[in-house]
């Protein structure tokens, strides 16, 4: 992928939004809780209804299977879910490709779900999403549940996949630190309406 | 062995037994004193209603008057399963999801032991299609309410799940597929069991029935397998059809869960 295009996305009353990423961008998206911000992290991800349109390159999300789309554009939330006992149960095939970026050795696959700290589910939850090797990673408060040292693990290891994938991020965050750590350029929700951030 | 007739004195007595329930109930102070006594006079409207009817369909057997009171038994099978669902497909699917599955599975198994099996002539005979068609569309009506109200409840409550697998590129029959096992069970699991508890635990009462009217009891056991093998087909049917059209109808072509579709 060479860029990922959102044109006049508009979710809700909020937006419109326009923006054109190219590979290995980060963008951060802020604002007041409540605003829409999730909203239109799900609506890229082509999860809920929307106006506007949304590219990869040429080839525009309605000319794709939604499946297909949302293993192109992934899309981690603040909390991770899990439906079946094990760990390997959620991986894709089974197997995890990324565990060991996560710091995480095989064996990992054979723990039980029920078991895991918040930490280790949110890092699992990425190795899950990373599996599919998403061109676009849309993260909606990936570290808001974690302690100081997990949200360092975690922006690294999106860090390394941005860099090693060449990925385009858009990042959800109510962090001011936190913002100006990962991301290149910043906007923000004001009365639903997307305004350039310094 | 002839059928003893029952006299309205008979009938009668059996009554006093209702009323002297419904005394007790208003010793007690139960608060059911009302509702039962018109359910038993409703009881017997309905009942009375519906021997007229059939005596009079039974007497000319024509095909359609015999379709006629199998659609309305059919209809009001469909309003009973929306009826019984806390949470249903809003406008028209709600009751044509039900409704449909049901008229598929039980018409369907219905007509094949009329024909096949049973061979009556005409092959709508009255005396046999009416009765058959009721016990399926009872059981199968049961199984497809169960089924439905699982799966619209387990939707609702399990949204974050679903939605995080599609989330993961699953399709929508992926991200849906263990509520869908689940609900599809929970609809058939009352028939199965009442197969592996038939004449252990219960005597079925179509079987006690024919018995009472003077059938041979090895005559009645086997119009009891008969029956009992239809229903379980009919109610598996007519679930999984229930469950998957429902299901479908939950996510939009674009692979959404759509909740708002329930009400």
């Amino acid at each position: 992928m060479n860029r990922f295009t959102i044109k006049g996305l508009t979710v809700n009353g909020t937006g419109p939004l326009d923006l054109e990423l190219q590979s290995g961008d980060c963008i951060c998206l802020s604002g007041p809780s409540g605003s829409g911000k999730s909203l239109t992290l799900r609506a890229i991800a082509d999860l809920d209804p929307h106006e506007g349109e949304l590219a990869i390159d040429d080839t525009v999300s309605t000319h794709m299977p939604a499946p297909q789309w949302r293993r192109r554009v992934g899309l981690l939330t603040a909390e991770s879910q899990w439906w079946a006992d094990t760990v390997a149960e959620h991986f894709p095939s089974g197997d995890g490709v990324h565990l060991s970026q996560m710091g995480f050795d095989d064996a990992a696959l054979g723990w039980n779900v029920s078991r895991l700290s918040t930490g280790e589910k949110q890092r699992l939850a990425l190795a899950r999403l990373l599996a599919n090797e998403p061109e676009v990673l849309l993260l909606d408060e990936p570290t808001a549940a974690l302690d100081k040292e997990n949200v360092a693990q975690v922006e690294a290891l999106i860090e390394q996949y941005r860099q090693e994938h060449g990925a385009a991020v858009l990042w959800v965050s109510h962090d001011p630190e936190q913002i100006r750590r990962v991301s290149q350029r910043h906007l923000r929700l004001r009365d639903g309406h997307w305004e350039e951030s310094p | 062995m002839s059928v003893i007739s029952l006299t309205p004195l008979d009938l009668a007595l059996t009554a006093v037994l209702i009323l002297i329930l419904a005394g007790l109930s208003l010793l007690l102070r139960l608060g059911v004193a009302g509702q039962l006594l018109i359910a038993a006079v409703r009881t017997v409207v309905q009942l009375i209603l519906i021997g007229m009817v059939l005596t009079t369909v039974f007497e000319f057997a024509k095909l359609q008057w015999v379709a006629l009171i199998t659609i309305l038994m059919l209809l009001i099978a469909g309003r009973e399963v929306v009826a019984r669902q806390q949470y249903r497909l809003a406008g028209w699917w709600g009751f044509g999801v039900g409704t449909i599955s049901m008229f598929i599975s039980t018409f369907t198994v219905t007509i094949l032991a009329l024909l096949v099996i049973i061979g009556t002539d005409p092959w709508y005979q009255p005396q046999y299609a009416i009765p058959l068609l009721g016990m399926m569309l009872g059981n199968t009506m049961n199984g497809i309410a169960l089924g439905l109200d699982r799966l619209t409840s387990a939707a609702r409550e399990q949204r974050a799940i679903i939605e995080a697998r599609l989330l993961l590129g699953q399709s929508w029959r992926e991200a849906v597929r263990d509520i869908r096992r689940q609900s599809m069970r929970t609809g058939m699991i009352p028939i199965i069991n009442a197969m592996a508890a038939a004449g252990v635990v219960s005597l079925p009462g179509m079987m006690t029935g024919q018995i009472l009217a003077g059938s041979p009891p090895i005559e009645a056991v086997k119009y009891q397998i008969l029956i009992m093998f239809m229903i379980t087909a009919g109610t598996g049917f007519g679930t999984m059809a229930a469950v998957w059209l429902a299901a479908r109808r939950l996510f939009d072509d674009r692979h959404r869960l759509r909740l708002e579709r329930l009400r």
